[in-house]
């Protein structure tokens, strides 16, 4: 799992059946600072995250599919599980 | 997931059994602003409707395969979809 940033929303008409119905967002990965990082994942919402929210994405096929409750065959990976309050880091790792 | 680009398409006549009636597209990895990044690639096309210059999103590894009617393919990039809209903040 990792922590990002929701940047944008994305629109699709023609999709895979799976994607019908599902929110898909654009979302950033963050630096341990809170940073955005060059790389990011579109995702499948399951927690209605919203745009500059920060959430924690699960890249992970299986646990994905369990999330979106299509094992054993949504071609899913990226999923957003959760809307992030908070993060304390201890003194040595900043 | 993320954004490419299709730049091509690939037609072979022999291939694994499971890919027959299986369209390959040649598609270029892009940025969040849309700028190409990396190499491009081969992917299958789960939507049965993309084509050259559209914009288009692709899941990779082995979720690639799960996107098509055979889900036991050599497969490691699927477009799963062609998108009309990327509203950025």
């Amino acid at each position: 799992m990792y922590i990002g940033q929701v940047a944008g929303t994305i629109v699709a008409t023609i999709k895979h059946p799976f994607f019908t119905g599902r929110k898909l967002l654009l979302v950033e990965r963050l630096e341990l600072f809170g940073q955005s990082a060059t790389k990011y994942d579109i995702a499948v919402d399951t927690v209605r995250a919203g745009v500059g929210d920060r959430v924690l994405v699960l890249d992970e096929g299986n646990s994905g599919r369990q999330v979106c409750d299509v094992e054993p065959w949504g071609p899913v990976r990226a999923v957003i599980v959760g809307v992030v309050d908070a993060v304390t880091l201890t003194e040595e790792a900043t | 997931m993320n954004l490419a680009r299709v730049i091509g398409t690939v037609v072979a006549d022999q291939k694994y059994p499971g890919l027959s009636g299986i369209k390959l597209l040649i598609v270029q990895l892009l940025d969040r602003h849309q700028h190409p990044i990396g190499d491009p690639v081969v992917a299958t096309d789960a939507t049965a409707q993309a084509g050259p210059g559209e914009l288009v999103f692709i899941v990779g590894g082995r979720e690639a395969a799960l996107a098509l009617p055979e889900t036991f393919v050599p497969v490691d990039h699927s477009v799963v979809g062609i998108v009309d809209q990327v509203d950025l903040k």
